[in-house]
């Protein structure tokens, strides 16, 4: 059909499509998010197809196939979903499609060996809400992704999608702004400022024209929820901004994507299509009078575009500089024109906030944080992936319930929180609640959710480097404090990790840290103390033990340790000697190796190859 | 490697897809990049002129974004990401082997014009780490011992 011109319509549409939706037949969900297809999910898919087509079992009759965004759980891709069981396989092969059509397709029976398995336990759990990953969620942000097909944008409105829009044209635009303020929705991209507040700030001046940004840079490495939204539900994003720009009367949007998520600008490209065919965007929108579009502007890979200012400034075709915070964005933004920038998670979740209300989702979450945070739960974990749980959840129960603990039952040390603006938080504090408030008066950040998980293996001292080494490549080099300060404060980490440090270099970094936190133009070079900061604070022990016994207690600093091989372990099976790309590894078959620790390069590639665990770092 | 001359056709065969305006730069020169795997002089000139903004305009562009390269690229791309979660599960072990195999630093292209090593920021696939990808296929749970190999797979070489 073609566009929809009125609210009743649109109603009407839905209750078509619910008539013939049949939930009660088996539906086959394909997770097609880039992990899963990374790990094989077209070849699964295609699979389906296949038998379904083979035994005449009619597509749209008998079994739906159909591909899906991520369900965040990508470690154990390709994920095939089974309903109305309800059943969840991972790691699913082509060869196992056959049967899984046989027995739980038609059969209603469970494949034990695809489904999920306790890691601790090894009890199996076959049904997707029991998964301990998936039962202690919430999903607002997330809500529809895993369920819904991203390219269609029928699936989206069946389930409810653009209710919320159709809620909020019958509203006064003032009226969406209260109900934004009242539901204490912050925004989602790092700062946590409250959404309604920079709404609010924005109509206040006077102009013609106004701007409505998405922002999908996803600078932060370790975070990728912005990319599974994009991805896997992009209506909710431009439902959001549709009532944003109704709310402030604006007539034209952005979408600014990071060019190295294709897979996100296929799907917002096409859901912008879908939505402007049906009359959602563009002109007259459901004949309420009101017109808005979106244009998606393609990032260039630079983490400090995803800075509000550069953001404008690379919209409009730009070289993306930050530019001093003086004047607000809501008042000269993009052109120097009115406008609000405001995170892709943000954005999702404006639709249900409207559509529930803001009491609803100010009884999520804790006092100053209200609602769900999508996180992105990875490193030295059990289960790794995209969590969406209520504000105030502790580091705790979020590794420990949901990320099934520590990878290969190692010691918990700490987690990494908000990217290279944020910073560590040893697991003494683990029972820390996690909101924008707690995280912040910690020395880290909430940043975009991304929480990276440190064992004993990882060291702090290393992490610090790392992250200071990411922002010296990412500064624009615009003013001095950030373009000089930073690689300073690098030399100083490297000196360290070299084991050429002196007592002298901590003092140094927390008076470089101080001069950045100050003087720095934008939040790049003004954040860039807290992974330093938080980790002299929590692990000065470590710093010590570099510094003093010229030592990496972790074994991670090359300078500090050597490789060797314990001869009680070793089974003489010559794997590393053969792959070590220095030929310095020794010995007879069935005999113990040894290292020539002269010629060593430290690659680790021995460690990495035996399989008897019996390459040592001292 | 030698300077290949082009027709100004194929610029335009790109710029057409686009609306002639400032704000559709950066998308030009990342579709060039992706065509020509860098940014051509020649392409730099005629959008110019299409767009009318001035060449060190653009040139600027060139240098600030990551995703631009004004020098030409290997063949094949091989990028390891360097994002958090995969330097902790080991990135820099995975570059080392790749810089030593190839004979090439990072940022490098081989010899033969075959490769380019680059180091990117989070791919988005955290859960996987650590992520390479050859000419943008993902490739997840690497090792140092095993790189080489899963590159020489997809390249057919
Ligand atoms: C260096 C730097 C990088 C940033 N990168 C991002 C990003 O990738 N994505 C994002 O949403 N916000 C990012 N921000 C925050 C944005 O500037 C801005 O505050 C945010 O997009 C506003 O949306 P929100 O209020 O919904 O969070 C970054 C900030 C700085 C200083
Ligand atoms: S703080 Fe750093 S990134 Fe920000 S403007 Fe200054 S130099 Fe550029
Ligand atoms: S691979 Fe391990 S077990 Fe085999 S020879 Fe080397 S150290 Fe010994
Ligand atoms: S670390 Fe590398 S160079 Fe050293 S012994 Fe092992 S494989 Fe050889
Ligand atoms: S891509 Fe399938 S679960 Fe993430
Ligand atoms: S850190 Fe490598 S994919 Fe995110």
């Amino acid at each position: 059909m073609g566009a929809i011109k009125s609210v009743e319509q649109l109603e009407a549409y839905r209750r078509e499509l619910a008539a013939a939706a049949r939930p009660e037949l088996p539906t086959v969900l394909v997770c097609f998010g880039t992990g899963c297809q990374a790990n094989g999910a077209r070849p699964v898919a295609e699979a389906f197809m296949d038998v379904i087509k083979e035994q005449g079992l009619e597509i749209d009759v008998n079994v739906g196939i159909k591909t899906t965004g991520c369900h965040g759980y990508c470690e154990n891709g390709p994920l095939v979903a089974l309903r109305p069981q309800d059943i969840l396989y991972l790691k699913v092969k082509p060869e196992d499609v056959p049967e899984i059509v046989e027995e739980t397709v038609k059969g209603g029976r469970v494949v034990e060996r695809l489904v999920y398995r306790d890691k601790a336990t090894g009890e199996a759990v076959a049904r997707y809400s029991e998964i301990p990953f998936y039962r202690h969620q919430q999903r607002i942000a997330l809500r529809h992704i895993g369920t819904i097909d991203p390219a269609s944008i029928d699936d989206y409105i069946l389930a409810g999608g653009y209710a919320g829009l159709t809620k909020a044209l019958a509203m006064k635009p003032d009226d969406i702004i209260s109900e934004v303020e009242r539901s204490g929705l912050r925004g989602r991209g790092g700062g946590g400022f409250p959404a309604g507040t920079k709404w609010r700030s924005c109509v206040a001046v006077e102009s013609d024209v106004r701007y409505v940004l998405c922002n999908g840079d996803e600078g932060d490495p370790g975070a990728f929820m912005d990319r599974s939204i994009m991805e896997g539900d992009p209506h909710s994003v431009i439902e959001g901004m549709i009532i944003g720009a109704y709310a402030l009367g604006s007539h034209q949007g952005y979408i600014y994507v990071r060019d190295e998520y294709p897979l996100a600008i296929r799907n917002l490209t096409a859901a912008l299509e879908a939505a402007r065919e049906k009359g959602l965007l563009g002109e007259d929108i459901l004949g309420s009078g009101f017109s808005f579009d979106i244009k998606i502007s393609r990032g260039g890979g630079a983490f400090v575009c995803g800075e509000s200012s550069a953001l404008m400034r690379s919209v409009a075709g730009e070289v993306g500089e930050p530019r001093a915070k003086y004047i607000r964005s809501v008042e000269r933004g993009l052109y120097d024109k009115p406008t609000v920038l405001n995170n892709v998670e943000t954005w999702a979740n404006v639709p249900e906030i409207i559509l529930k209300g803001a009491d609803w989702y100010a009884s999520i979450g804790t006092e100053g944080s209200k609602g769900t945070k999508v996180f992105s739960l990875v490193g030295k974990v059990n289960n790794t992936g995209l969590v969406e749980v209520p504000m105030g959840i502790s580091i705790r129960e979020l590794v420990e319930n949901i990320g099934g603990g520590i990878l290969g039952g190692k010691e918990f040390k700490a987690v990494q929180t908000g990217g290279p603006s944020g910073g560590c938080i040893p697991e003494r504090l683990a029972d820390l609640p996690i909101d924008f408030d707690s995280l912040t008066e910690a020395g880290s950040m909430m940043g975009s959710g991304g929480i990276i998980v440190m064992d004993e293996d990882t060291c702090m001292v290393d992490v610090a480097r790392y992250f200071t080494g990411f922002l010296v490549e990412e500064s624009c080099g615009k003013c001095t404090p950030c373009r000089d300060g930073l690689p300073r404060m690098l030399d100083l980490l490297t000196e360290i990790t070299e084991g050429c440090g002196g007592e002298e270099h901590l003092a140094m970094l927390e008076g470089l840290c101080d001069l950045l936190t100050w003087g720095a133009l934008c939040g790049l070079g003004t954040s860039a103390a807290n992974p330093v900061l938080s980790t002299i604070k929590y692990f000065r022990d470590e710093y010590e033990a570099h510094i003093r016994d010229k030592r990496c207690p972790a074994g991670v600093c090359k300078a500090l340790i050597t490789y060797h091989i314990d001869p009680e372990a070793c089974t003489g099976c010559r794997l590393c000697a053969k792959n070590c790309p220095q030929e310095c590894i020794t010995g007879k078959r069935k005999e113990p190796h040894t290292i020539d620790a002269d010629k060593c390069i430290k690659c680790g590639v021995c460690k990495d190859v035996c399989t008897f665990d019996a390459v040592r770092i001292s | 490697m030698t300077e290949v001359t082009r027709d100004l056709a194929q610029f335009d065969r790109i710029i057409d897809r686009y609306e002639k305006t400032e704000e559709s730069l950066l998308a030009i020169l990342q579709d060039f990049q992706r065509e020509f795997h860098y940014v051509p002089e020649e392409g730099i000139r005629r959008l110019s002129e299409v767009i009318g903004v001035p060449a060190s305009k653009i040139y600027a562009m060139g240098t600030f974004y990551k995703a631009l390269s004004l020098t030409p690229r290997g063949r094949h791309t091989i990028k390891v990401c360097t994002g958090t979660a995969c330097h902790l599960k080991g990135a820099p072990q995975i570059l080392e082997a790749l810089e030593r195999e190839l004979k090439v630093k990072r940022n490098g292209t081989t010899e033969d014009g075959e490769f380019t090593l680059e180091c990117v920021n989070c791919v988005g696939a955290c859960a996987m780490a650590p992520v390479t990808l050859v000419d943008d296929v993902y490739h997840g749970q690497t090792r140092p011992s095993k790189i080489m190999d899963v590159v020489k797979k997809q390249v057919g070489s």
